[in-house]
C-alpha cells in the first residue's frame, strides 16, 4: 500500500516537473510564427500563411518602397489600406530565397498601416498583401531595383 | 529596444528600433569560412491595456536592428505600453515605454 502511494507520488512530481519545465520556456505569444517563412517559392509561403494564394489586386493598398534601394539589405517598406476589416499585412519578396518577410496582425483599434525595413537580394518585385476577415487577400507590387544585394553586411 | 510612443490625434504612434543581428543563416563568418547560424526575431508584440495592439511575425528577410512602426486607438498620455521580441533561439527581451 505504502509502495503504491510512493508510486502515485513520485509519478506526480515527475508529471509537474515536465508541465513546470514546458510552462517556463519562452514562448511565441499567439504561436504566430509559421513555417510559411520557411517556404521557398511564394506558393508555399501563402498557402502556408492564408491557405490561399489568390489575390485580387487592388489600387486601396498602398505600397511605399524606393525605386532603387542602394543597399539591398535595407529596403524600407510601407503598407497602408483603406480596405475595412483587416486582418494582417505581410510583405513579399518574390526574389527572396524565402519569399514571405513579414506578416502583421491588425487587430481591432489598430491601424492598417505599417512601416519595416527588408532585406531584397537582388532587384525584384515587393509585393504587399491585405488579407481580410472574410479570407481574402488584396495585394498590389512594385519593382525594387537593388544594387548591392541585401545578403552582404 | 529604443521605443517612442506619442498621442497624436486619438491615437497612439509608436516607433521602435530594436538591436539585433537578424543573422539570416546566408552568410559567412569574417574568416569566409563557416556560416554565421541564422538569428533572427521571429515575433513581435505589442500589449496596452491587457489587449494585443499589434503583433509582427517576422522571417530572415527582416533587416539587421529592425525598425518597426504602427498606430492604434485608445491609448492615453501617461500609460504605458509593453513590447516583447523573441527570436528563434528563445532569447527575448521585454520593454515598457511611457505614451507621451
Amino acid at each position: 500500500m505504502l509502495e503504491n502511494r510512493r508510486k502515485l507520488l513520485k509519478g506526480i512530481v515527475e508529471v509537474t516537473a515536465v508541465l513546470g519545465a514546458a510552462l517556463m520556456m519562452p514562448k511565441l505569444a499567439f504561436a504566430k510564427w509559421s513555417k510559411a517563412f520557411d517556404a521557398e517559392t511564394t506558393n508555399d509561403a501563402m498557402t502556408g500563411m492564408f491557405n490561399n494564394t489568390d489575390t485580387i489586386a487592388s489600387d486601396k493598398v498602398y505600397l511605399k518602397v524606393p525605386e532603387i534601394a542602394e543597399n539591398g539589405a535595407v529596403v524600407p517598406v510601407n503598407v497602408k489600406t483603406d480596405i475595412e476589416n483587416v486582418k494582417s499585412i505581410s510583405i513579399v519578396g518574390f526574389k527572396n530565397p524565402q519569399p514571405l518577410a513579414c506578416s502583421f496582425t491588425i487587430p481591432e483599434g489598430t491601424d492598417s498601416d505599417v512601416s519595416i525595413r527588408i532585406r531584397l537580394f537582388e532587384t525584384m518585385d515587393v509585393q504587399a498583401i491585405v488579407e481580410t476577415h472574410d479570407g481574402k487577400l488584396y495585394s498590389v507590387q512594385k519593382e525594387v531595383k537593388v544594387t548591392i544585394g541585401g545578403c552582404g553586411g | 529596444m529604443k521605443v517612442k510612443a506619442k498621442v497624436k490625434n486619438d491615437k497612439v504612434k509608436v516607433k521602435l528600433l530594436v538591436k539585433h543581428p537578424m543573422d539570416t543563416g546566408l552568410q559567412k563568418d569574417k574568416n569566409g569560412g563557416d556560416l554565421i547560424p541564422a538569428k533572427y526575431i521571429q515575433e513581435l508584440t505589442c500589449v496596452y491595456n491587457n489587449k494585443t495592439v499589434f503583433l509582427g511575425a517576422f522571417g530572415r528577410a527582416v533587416s539587421k536592428d529592425p525598425y518597426l512602426a504602427f498606430s492604434f486607438s485608445g491609448g492615453k498620455k501617461g500609460d504605458t505600453l509593453s513590447l516583447k521580441w523573441i527570436d528563434n533561439m528563445g532569447d527575448t527581451e521585454e520593454v515598457e515605454a511611457v505614451i507621451k
